[in-house]
């Protein structure tokens, strides 16, 4: 079998014997980490006291010093740190406990169809929704009020944007929880959970001891990057903080970037020290994690030899499913009442829904709107499509020539979804002014491939390298290019897979608000960034609009990447979903 | 990394005097002429619904008349386009710049003139500027202490003013002492945006010019800041605990503010525009128990200006924007309470009779007070003391527990 193909590949390379496509890996990760090496190294230099560009050419410690004598810096970093591992640390249990309570069980089936839509909202608009329907003024408080709980005003009370950040974690875990899930199911998947369990089963083990026991050692090998990526992700976010993070002081990542962009350009300086500490925090969380895995790992261990069979786990069962079922129902709530707020006219305290409607937030807005979605979707069209290309390309390299993509290969994948977006984005910044692309649409559509791409790759890696390759030995046989087989066999048959990696990478690139900022030199507006620019104050009608938009964008695009081969193979049967 | 620093050297050789003089010389209608297809990115404070619309509504008029795009860059302060034209002249980029025009004034302004950042003297060339007020209206020449010298265009008046819901604030305080003793009958109910957002940190300016000893101190460079500002500090100190949130959250800016007041969260709001209160109720974004409120010696006014950094790349474009938002037309759309409510920076009784009319015609509001009940309009401290303000706040109050 191994010799047979083999032989394929070697006819596949006798045929083109310089393919382009054997240059496909190194110009893609050298799109992919291009900028960060070199928005990094745009960041050490300046974090010492060098950027001639400033006028400064000698190396000094004084950004640090000066770092470190600012007010408030050392809680912005404590800040950034705890909200980095109890975001991960929550989020993490709760599908962990849910997946090994309920998994198999129709419920099961059921949250998993609810994952896709939650996914596929940016970060930011679940946190608008979050926000209102938690605030003392908000949705909650004002269904509850006064018959329940008395208040004809909204009390004074902290929740959200409190100082111990517990609004910003909650909703951070929130939006992290499906994405946590989604890994895990590809784990499973990969690594055939259902035998596993049902042995352990059978050696009387209660369910959630027996996933935990038997299955989750095999699936936490498969997410600990995505792990990772939560980790990192939280530590470092911005546009979350910005609608729930406490502001006195902020987290680190909300301070640097204020930093970066005061007319006070010794601030820079400074910024750039702040973002290398911000990098050593993801670093310091990723290693506490580390511990905290050989710990679990330790005590774990003698669990599993005490062979205790864990069979009344009913309550955790409870607990798990309650918490999941909480955390998607204030996203779905919160989103609804964003949508609702679009279309109301007034809507005070404490009526629970808005005593008249208007359409004034979308007629008022309208050219704004329609120019910050045409935005959007350029951006997030091009970037998804030019990720897809690479994606593709490197898994056909690999499907043809037969190098299969090392363990270290997908640390480098990673590496943009790591590494703190602050951090190398600022130096990015530099190399787009000198180069005089700051501000081009092409800049910012790079800018969101660093970070789609990684996405395309891991969503569609599985199901192309699932494919059989004897469809393509067959075809091959009756005289057909590689070209032509790939054109007329693979990608019909790969298409599903194909068009759901491109509606991610969109997603993830509708989500971008970094990278947008920074490229774009604030010129280039999506969805997103006027959203968050909204978001400190303003009219909550406003915000449910763009909110609303950055649902319902998502949706056409997994509509189509599922109505696409639908339509396309509608005559042909073999080709047609069989569910 | 040699090569660039040779090539941005030899950028910074070449002198931008010799652009910007041919550029001074240039007669309105040669500046008409070349402003025609050019984009002019506007660099403006875009966190107020009503004030977008009214930049859209500018955009849309200058590209019917004059052929001149404008797109709205959206700042959350305006520092950050400061900021880029700083970056920018540092990187060597003389011209050919991303930002055009800049709404501006105060400190702002006073660190770009300072540093060479702004194109002109240009403003007395703009047709329009002949009908602003320079007379009675002395802050459209004198920009918190520091002369404007023609370098920034007059566009809007500004006046701080407290707004307050009548439902539960029956007579309000007329002074910041008289505030503390209001929020001590009613804990909870009173917050200002946070520093350095404009808003918060002119309410730290209005207290601070009514506490101080020597109030004239404040009209010069700051010096014995800690001396001067010690009876402000104690006044916050006594203040916060008082407040929304005991002062551990604030509200990011003006609208955040004032949504809080129609929220029912605070009592007491503030707000930048005298108008504001009645645009917001028309829109249905405040109850209409709002009324406005002034403190009984004054309180602080200033003018909005636009302004062209040195390197504008639409130089053209943007004088052409900056004379239509002086024109009567614009200046009467700008006051209309329903469209924004800002005050004109024009002499009205100068204006041709038609225009005079427009502005006749324009209602002041439910909850707008007449310009004699406006009162004195106490004089911006000068922009030196902004900067030892905002770090003294963030260290006192925004630095964790």
């Amino acid at each position: 079998m191994r010799s047979v193909l083999a032989s394929a590949g070697v006819s596949g390379e006798a045929r083109i014997p310089v393919s382009p496509l054997r240059w496909l890996p190194a110009v893609t990760l050298l799109l992919l980490l291009g900028p960060v090496v070199a928005g990094l190294l745009g960041t050490v230099f300046p974090a010492f006291g060098y950027l001639p560009a400033l006028g400064r050419a000698t190396f000094s410690l004084e950004p640090w010093h000066a770092l470190f004598a600012s007010p408030g810096v050392a809680e912005s970093i404590r800040l950034s740190f705890v909200t980095g591992l109890a975001v991960t640390a929550v989020s993490f249990a709760v599908v962990i406990l849910f997946v090994a309570g309920w998994h198999g069980t129709r419920s099961f089936a059921r949250v998993q169809k609810l994952l896709s839509p939650l996914l596929s909202v940016p970060h930011v608009t679940v946190a608008f929704g979050l926000a209102f329907l938690l605030a003392p003024s908000g949705w909650i408080f004002r269904l509850t009020s006064p018959w329940l709980t008395g208040y004809d005003r909204p009390p004074d009370l902290i929740i959200v944007q409190d100082p111990d950040g517990l609004a910003l974690i909650a909703g951070l875990v929130v939006k992290e929880i499906p994405f946590l899930f989604l890994m895990t199911l590809a784990a499973i998947g990969q690594v055939d959970a259902a035998r596993v369990r049902t042995m352990a089963r059978t050696l009387g083990y209660g369910t959630t001891a027996a996933w935990l026991k038997a299955v989750f050692p095999l699936v936490y090998r498969q997410i600990r990057l995505p792990v990772f990526a939560v980790l990192a992700f939280a530590a470092s976010v911005v546009d979350v903080s910005v609608v729930l993070a406490p502001s006195t002081p902020p987290p680190l990542a909300v301070q640097l970037v204020r930093w970066f962009n005061d007319p006070d350009l010794a601030l820079r300086f400074v910024a750039s020290a702040g973002a290398l500490v911000q990098l050593g925090l993801v670093v310091a969380a990723i290693f506490v994690w580390w511990l905290g895995e050989r710990a679990v790992a330790c005590l774990g261990r003698l669990w599993i030899r005490a062979g205790s069979r864990g069979r009344r786990d009913l309550p955790l069962r409870v607990v798990a499913a309650a918490a999941l079922t909480a955390s998607f129902l204030a996203a779905f709530l919160g989103l609804a009442s964003m949508a609702l707020w679009s279309i109301a006219g007034r809507w005070r305290f404490p009526d629970p829904l808005p005593s008249t409607l208007s359409l004034n937030a979308w007629t008022a807005n309208a050219d704004r709107l329609a120019n910050a979605t045409l935005n959007t979707a350029t951006i997030g069209v091009a970037a998804a499509f030019v990720g897809l290309v690479l994606a593709v390309g490197c898994l056909e390299n690999e499907a043809r020539f037969g190098k299969r993509a090392s363990n270290r290969a997908l640390w480098l994948l990673y590496v943009p979804l790591l590494v703190p977006q602050i951090a190398f984005l600022f130096g990015t910044q530099i190399l787009l002014v000198m180069s005089d692309l700051d501000g081009a649409w092409i800049a910012v559509a790079w800018a969101h491939l660093v970070f789609v791409l990684p996405y395309v790759f891991l969503s569609l890696a599985d199901p192309y390298r699932a494919w059989d390759e004897r469809y393509a030995r067959a075809a091959l046989c009756l005289g057909a290019s590689p070209l032509r087989v790939f054109c007329r066999v693979k990608l019909p048959m790969l298409l599903r897979p194909i068009l759901i990696a491109t509606a991610v990478g969109f997603t993830v690139s509708m989500g971008q608000y970094l990278p947008t900022l920074f490229a774009g030199a604030g010129r280039l507006d999506t969805l997103t960034t006027e959203a968050v620019s909204l978001a400190s104050g303003a009219d909550r009608r406003a915000i449910g609009a763009y909110a609303l938009l950055q649902m319902i964008l998502p949706f056409i695009a997994f509509g189509l990447a599922a109505a696409a081969p639908a339509w396309l193979f509608r005559n042909r049967r073999g080709l047609r979903v069989t569910v | 990394m040699r090569i660039l620093t040779a090539a941005l050297a030899g950028f910074l050789a070449l002198s931008p005097a010799a652009l910007s003089t041919a550029a001074m010389a240039q007669s309105w209608d040669e500046v008409i002429d070349k402003a025609r297809g050019q984009l002019v990115f506007w660099n403006a404070w875009g966190g107020d619904e009503r004030i977008n619309a009214y930049i859209a509504w500018a955009g849309d008029q200058v590209q019917a008349r004059y052929g001149v795009t404008v797109q709205h860059v959206k700042l959350s302060d305006t520092s950050e386009a400061v900021a880029r034209v700083v970056a920018e002249k540092a990187a060597g980029r003389m011209d050919g710049g991303s930002v055009d025009l800049i709404w501006i004034n105060g400190e702002n302004f006073a660190a770009m003139k300072r540093n060479n950042l702004l194109f002109g003297p240009w403003t007395a060339r703009a047709p329009n500027y002949r009908f602003v007020d320079t007379v009675n209206k002395k802050t459209t020449t004198v920009d918190f202490t520091v002369p404007v010298d023609n370098l920034e265009a007059p566009w809007g008046m500004a006046q701080f003013v407290f707004m307050h819901d009548t439902a539960h604030v029956k007579t309000p305080p007329g002074s910041i002492l008289g505030l503390l003793d209001w929020a001590k009958n009613n804990p909870g109910r009173f917050t200002y945006p946070q520093p350095p957002n404009f808003l918060g940190t002119t309410f730290l300016k209005q207290a601070l010019i009514e506490l101080v000893i020597n109030p004239a101190v404040l009209q010069a460079p700051a010096v014995d800041v800690q001396e001067n500002t010690a009876p402000l500090w104690a006044y916050l100190d006594a203040l916060h605990p008082l407040m929304w949130r005991r002062g551990e959250v604030y509200p990011q800016n003006g609208p955040a503010l004032q949504r809080l007041l129609d929220d029912g969260e605070v009592s007491i709001a503030l707000s930048f525009q005298p108008a504001e209160a009645s645009g917001l109720i028309a829109q249905g974004k405040l109850p209409d128990t709002v009324r406005t409120f002034v403190l009984d010696n004054g309180t602080i006014g200033n003018t909005n200006f636009v302004a062209i950094p040195f390197n504008a790349n639409a130089r053209e474009g943007a004088m052409v924007l900056a004379n239509f938002l002086m024109s009567p037309e614009a200046q009467a759309h700008k006051q209309n309470p329903e469209v924004w409510g800002s005050f004109t920076v024009l002499d009205v009784a100068r204006l041709p009779e038609d225009a005079k009319a427009s502005f006749d015609a324009l209602k002041l509001g439910v909850a707008t007070l007449s310009p004699g009940e406006l009162g004195i309009t106490q004089l911006e401290p000068h922009p030196s003391w902004v900067a030892a303000l905002e770090a003294e706040w963030a260290k006192r109050y925004a630095s964790g527990k």
